[in-house]
């Protein structure tokens, strides 16, 4: 037994699937009955909070779970029906384009008259709006580029360069103070909210984890690094636009100095990393491995649908005037002065 | 001689040219470090392994790119 006491404590189950995930990280003797998977909403609470469960091993793990269970066969072989049934929904579901580079163009294509959560954000976002998208995101941005990490390996020549110096970036360039998960954590900081890890995920929707899952379902497979480098590539090339908007919005709301700087950071940084994403992951995986091109259109297909189901829950929220939270935030976390 | 070291490293040649990506639609790409001089003299730095230089002009971070060259289409 190898029992971690640091790291975040453990959520609350959201149905049978992920109850019975909770059960096995909390002792040995559970079994989880695979045969209730196929009836569970592949993109549903219950579904991805197990799903979130069992990824997280790979992180950070929880507090007071045995860290062998990372590699327990019963729980990976659980999680393998979990990632069938969430894939085969995402293929069926988030089709859309034909080849690679249509999937750029669409990418690459500003609408004159956006309408998603960042034009939203950017627009008339009010402060509770920015908290709560910041509350969602921390699920990803506290372990920012961490997802795309385990691709490395799989990689060779010009994609692996290409990627390695992108990584290199979000990990800082070598800087501890510089590490965007770091820079995120300043701007949960300035937001009221507590910067621990794993503190909202209680709070997070299903459409948030589903967007964190793609990404450790693609990068923890190998089979899948042609999807990873897809979501890779959706991520940065929609990032500068999305974030000078999110900018913008931290401006106007007067959240802070850290909170602006934090999006101010990935307009620039972004812009260069949707470059070597490009040129050098895209374009160079492709000169390796011609037969990925179907995977990366995947990748980028899924990645797109599922970020605008998780923007519409969003906004359809906010415009009945609700929270999108799973829970109501406190006003100001305990311990941060604002 | 066990202290010896040679004057420049290997990979600091003074003749390693600097590398420059040029593109229709889009930004310069230089290796970084960079310094850019601009018109009223000022100079700025850029540090990233890999700098965007703005060539449209429409950056709102000129001298660097900040993704403004993209096509914007009616949805």
């Amino acid at each position: 037994m190898a029992i971690t006491f640091e790291g975040p404590p453990l959520p609350r189950s959201r149905g049978v699937l992920s109850a019975c995930v909770l059960d096995s990280l909390r002792g040995p003797g559970s079994r989880c009955a695979t045969d209730l998977v196929h009836r569970a909403d592949p993109y549903g609470d219950d579904l991805q909070l197990a799903l979130y469960l069992c990824y997280e091993l790979h992180y950070r793990g929880f507090a007071g779970v045995d860290d062998t269970t990372e590699w327990d066969p019963e729980l990976l072989a659980f999680r393998q029906q979990l990632e069938r049934r969430f894939l085969v929904a995402l293929r069926a579901d988030a089709a859309r384009n034909r080849s690679v580079d249509e999937a750029l163009a669409g990418l690459l294509a500003e609408p004159a008259d956006g309408e998603g959560v960042t034009h939203h954000l950017g627009e008339k976002g009010e402060l509770w709006q920015l908290r709560e998208y910041a509350v969602h995101r921390s699920l990803y941005h506290l372990k920012e580029a961490d997802p795309h990490a385990w691709v490395l390996p799989r990689l060779r020549g010009r994609a692996k360069a290409g990627m390695a110096a992108v990584e290199f970036d979000e990990y800082g360039g070598g800087r501890a103070d510089r590490v965007h998960a770091e820079l995120f954590a300043r701007l949960m900081a300035d937001l009221g909210l507590d910067t621990a890890y794993g503190r909202y995920v209680d709070a997070a929707c299903a459409e948030a984890l589903a967007t964190v899952n793609v990404m450790s379902l693609f990068g923890l497979h190998r089979r899948l690094r042609g999807a990873l480098a897809g979501q890779f590539a959706v991520t940065e090339i929609t990032s500068s636009p999305g974030s000078r908007r999110l900018a913008r919005a931290m401006a106007r709301t007067g959240a802070g100095a850290d909170a602006e700087q934090f999006y101010a950071e990935h307009v620039e940084a972004d812009a260069v990393h949707e470059q070597v994403v490009r040129h050098d992951v895209i374009e160079g995986l492709l000169e390796e491995e011609p037969q990925l091109a179907p995977d990366i259109v995947f990748g980028i297909d899924a990645t797109t649908f599922l970020e605008d189901r998780f923007g519409a829950h969003l906004l359809a929220h906010w415009e009945a005037g609700h929270t999108s939270l799973r829970e109501p935030l406190e006003q100001t976390a305990p311990g941060i002065p604002k | 001689m066990p202290n010896e070291r040679p004057e420049t490293a290997p990979s600091q040649g003074a003749e390693d040219p600097c590398r420059v990506a040029v593109q229709r639609d889009g930004p310069f790409l230089v290796d970084g470090p960079v310094e850019v001089t601009l018109e009223d003299g000022s100079t700025v730095r850029s540090d990233r392994f890999r700098v965007a230089l703005c060539t449209c002009r429409r950056s709102r971070r000129y001298p660097w790119c900040d993704a403004s060259h993209r096509r914007r289409v009616r949805e």
